[in-house]
C-alpha cells in the first residue's frame, strides 16, 4: 500500500529535488526497499553495509522512531506517514 | 538560544538556526535534547517541527545549535564525528563554562573545522 515519505535534504536532490514522495510497503524495510528502487541514488544515505538503516539517518513513522517500534518489520498502513530524517546528534 | 541555554543547564541544549543560506540567521527554534545529558544532545522529530516553522518564516535551516555546559565553543570530537549526518549545516555553540556564555559558529566538512565571523545586526 503507498505511504507518504518525507526526505531528509541531502536525498533531495536524489529523488528529482522532491521532499516528499510517494513509496510502497506494508513494512518499513519494504518501504526503505522501494524508495531506493524508486530512487537508487538514496540507497548510500539509507541503506548500512548490514542491510539496515544507515547509521546518520532515523526513520520515524508518523511521529515515532522506528527504532522503539519494530525497527524494519514495524508495519505500515494506507496514509501513513514515513519521515526519513538525519539524526541529529553531537555532544 | 541563551535564555534557552541557561534554561536547559545542567543539560546541553539544542536547535536550529533558520535563514537564508548566505548565512543569516533569523530565528531560533528549541528542540528537545532527547539524551537529558550535560555531555551529548540528540534531537528526534522535533526537527520536522522546527523545519516546518523556520520555513514558513521564509527561511531554511542554517545551523544546528548547541550548549557546551562545561567545555569551549568549539566542536567536540563527538560534534566532528555527528556532523557527518548533516552535510552544509554550519555548527552554531554557545558555551556555559565561563560567567559569560560565548557563542561561535563552525563549518565542519570532512574533519576540518573552520570558524566563522559572526555579526550581529539590528532588526
Amino acid at each position: 500500500m503507498p505511504v507518504s515519505v518525507r526526505l531528509p535534504t541531502i536525498m533531495r536532490t536524489h529523488a528529482g529535488g522532491q521532499s516528499e514522495v510517494s513509496a510502497q510497503g506494508s513494512t518499513i524495510g519494504e518501504v526503505i526497499n522501494d524508495l531506493v528502487l524508486q530512487f537508487p541514488g538514496t540507497a548510500t544515505h539509507l541503506k548500512a553495509p548490514d542491510g539496515g538503516v544507515h547509521k546518520f539517518v532515523n526513520v520515524y513513522l508518523n511521529d515515532e522512531d522506528v527504532r522503539y517500534l519494530g525497527k524494519l518489520d514495524t508495519p505500515v498502513k494506507d496514509g501513513d506517514q514515513v519521515s526519513i530524517l538525519p539524526a541529529v546528534a553531537g555532544g | 538560544m541563551l535564555v534557552e541555554a541557561h534554561a536547559r543547564f545542567p543539560d546541553e541544549m539544542c536547535g536550529f538556526l533558520g535563514g537564508q543560506p548566505e548565512g543569516t540567521g533569523e530565528l531560533f527554534v528549541a528542540c528537545k535534547n532527547l539524551a537529558a545529558s550535560s555531555r551529548t544532545f540528540e534531537i528526534g522529530f522535533d526537527q520536522v517541527k522546527a523545519e516546518d516553522e523556520i520555513q514558513a518564516a521564509g527561511g531554511e535551516i542554517v545551523a544546528l545549535v548547541h550548549s557546551h555546559t562545561h567545555t569551549d565553543a568549539y566542536p567536540s570530537p563527538t560534534d566532528v564525528e555527528k556532523s557527518q549526518a548533516v552535510p552544509g549545516w554550519r555548527w552554531l555553540l554557545v558555551s556555559l563554562k565561563h560567567a559569560e556564555p560565548v557563542v561561535r559558529s563552525y563549518t565542519v566538512e570532512g574533519g576540518e573545522i573552520v570558524e566563522e565571523e559572526i555579526v550581529l545586526v539590528d532588526g
